[in-house]
């Protein structure tokens, strides 16, 4: 009798628990039924027909790339108006304001090592914020529902390169995008970097955050989007032992590898060659004593042949 | 040594070497200013203009090897850089002996020059191996980081343009030794200058 109570009472817990997975994973259900897709239908009761209409690009969903982001557990009305759980959606529910990060974030304790603080100072700072203030938002960049700390999660270098360049691009390479934001003529990014040498591999490989923001050392990406004028135009800025990169793009993941191998080079060295930037210390050494080596065998030689002339 | 002049050097083979001399020197200067690049160093080359003469050099010399190996194909000179495996450590010993001691001792060298054999061993050997083995790795090296999207993106879990780059910079390293070692033996002549004229006028 007691066994089979028991072995009732495992039942009823192991359903509840999927129920309440179930429950977790349709949490968005209502809403992605239509805003993962392309098109969504409805029921229009006055008529009794089932009408089907395409979604609007900008209110489309990834799905997968939400599950995966850094938000991907909220519920929709989380963030949104629980009022959109009605259909048809009110007209003036457009009208809502949306959360900035800080919202969410500020002075909590458990994201400070995010600085969310300095990095919203360091974005009134920046020119995208100062050209557009009412336009240019966090999510400008930073689209919520797909947003992922990649530098942290990223095992590739050439990964976090794409995906933050790919930020940038979703306005600087679509028009659409980019008038939303500016009256100004669209810039042609291919044409104004014209002057740099084998563009398409430093378009692959850096950032385009290392020559246009202002290096910040509190923070791991600065925030302080600079004018044109004001990016960097030397190569030397990189190409030099003391490379730029190193206190931006390879700065965490050379701390990181610093304490795994404690070899201070050890991203640059393994993932990327950057010319005047990676250096060998003991390649510099032997390299070095061998041509020390040379010099004093000439030498030697010469004396020899001074001596023996004589 | 022999007392009668030799033509040692047709006019081609002057063009080619001293071609290759200049260039290879602006590329080894240009190339040490890129991989030391310090904006701060007077020394240097400016890493702008480094690139640009590396690429132009690089190229030019590129094109000049081949005259090189054209004319070692088309003439008698190709015949100066084979030899033969059998005694050529040998060979090498007895020339090193003499650099080393003969030469001091005012002894005749072991191999003297002639027509058949215009470079002793250990020149055979070493400009052999400098020019069918280090000048095809550093030029096809070159080229590939010229064009870096044809190199492999990695390579036993290493950057493949990393292993290019570091094959480019030692082999660079150690023709850059055998340039200052090749200046130096050939002020080993009759005078100082004697063999730098042979170059320029064809006759040793």
């Amino acid at each position: 009798m007691k066994l089979s109570k028991l072995i009732l009472g495992c039942i009823c817990l192991l359903l509840s628990f999927s129920l309440y997975a179930q429950k977790e994973t349709n949490k968005n259900h209502s809403c992605l039924k239509c805003h993962a897709h392309r098109t969504y239908k409805y029921m229009n009761e006055d008529f009794g027909m089932e009408i089907k209409e395409s979604m609007c690009s900008n209110r489309m969903i990834d799905t997968l790339a939400y599950q995966q982001s850094n938000h991907g557990m909220f519920k929709c009305t989380d963030c949104h108006s629980p009022e959109y759980e009605t259909f048809p959606h009110a007209g003036n529910l457009r009208m809502e304001l949306m959360y900035a990060c800080n919202d969410c974030h500020a002075g909590d304790p458990e994201y400070a090592k995010f600085h969310f603080e300095a990095i919203e100072e360091a974005f009134y700072e920046s020119m995208h914020y100062n050209r557009s203030p009412d336009a240019f938002t966090c999510w400008s960049c930073h689209n919520p529902h797909t947003y992922k700390t990649q530098a942290r999660i990223g095992e590739k270098i050439s990964e976090t390169v794409s995906y933050d360049n790919n930020i940038c691009l979703s306005c600087h390479a679509d028009v659409s995008k980019y008038e939303l934001l500016t009256e100004r003529e669209n810039i042609n990014i291919l044409k104004s970097h014209e002057w740099l040498p084998n563009q398409e591999l430093h378009f692959k490989n850096v950032r385009c955050i290392e020559c246009h923001t202002q290096l910040s050392d509190s923070l791991l990406v600065s925030h302080v989007v600079m004018s044109k004028d004001s990016a960097i135009r030397e190569c030397t800025s990189c190409h030099s032992a003391n490379s730029h990169l190193m206190a931006s793009l390879y700065r965490y993941k050379s701390l990181e590898s610093r304490k795994g191998s404690g070899f201070l080079n050890a991203v640059i060295i393994n993932e990327s060659y950057v010319i005047g930037a990676n250096r060998n210390k003991y390649l510099n050494i032997l390299s070095v004593v061998i041509f020390g080596l040379v010099l004093i065998g000439i030498f030697t030689h010469t004396i020899f042949r001074i001596f023996k002339s004589k | 040594m022999a007392n009668e002049k030799l033509y040692l050097y047709p006019l081609w083979i002057r063009i080619w070497h001293w071609l290759n001399a200049v260039l290879f020197i602006v590329l080894l200067l240009t190339g040490i200013s890129m991989q030391y690049s310090n904006p701060e160093n007077p020394l240097l080359i400016s890493f702008e203009l480094s690139v640009q003469l590396h690429n132009i050099c690089g190229i030019a010399l590129s094109i000049n090897y081949l005259l090189f190996i054209f004319g070692n194909l088309f003439t008698s000179n190709g015949k100066q850089y084979k030899m033969k495996t059998k005694g050529l450590f040998k060979r090498l010993y007895d020339q090193s002996v003499f650099y080393l001691f003969g030469m001091f001792k005012k002894q005749a060298p072991p191999f003297p020059i002639s027509l058949e054999n215009k470079f002793n061993p250990l020149q055979r050997f070493i400009y052999s191996t400098a020019m069918y083995i280090g000048f095809p790795i550093i030029i096809a090296s070159g080229i590939a980081m010229l064009f870096p999207e044809i190199i492999i993106p990695q390579l036993f879990g290493v950057s493949g343009l990393l292993v290019t780059a570091l094959l480019h910079v030692v082999i660079g390293f150690i023709l850059s030794l055998f340039l200052f070692i090749h200046i130096y033996v050939c002020t080993i002549g009759s005078s100082i200058i004697s063999n730098f004229k042979s170059m320029l006028t064809g006759w040793h």
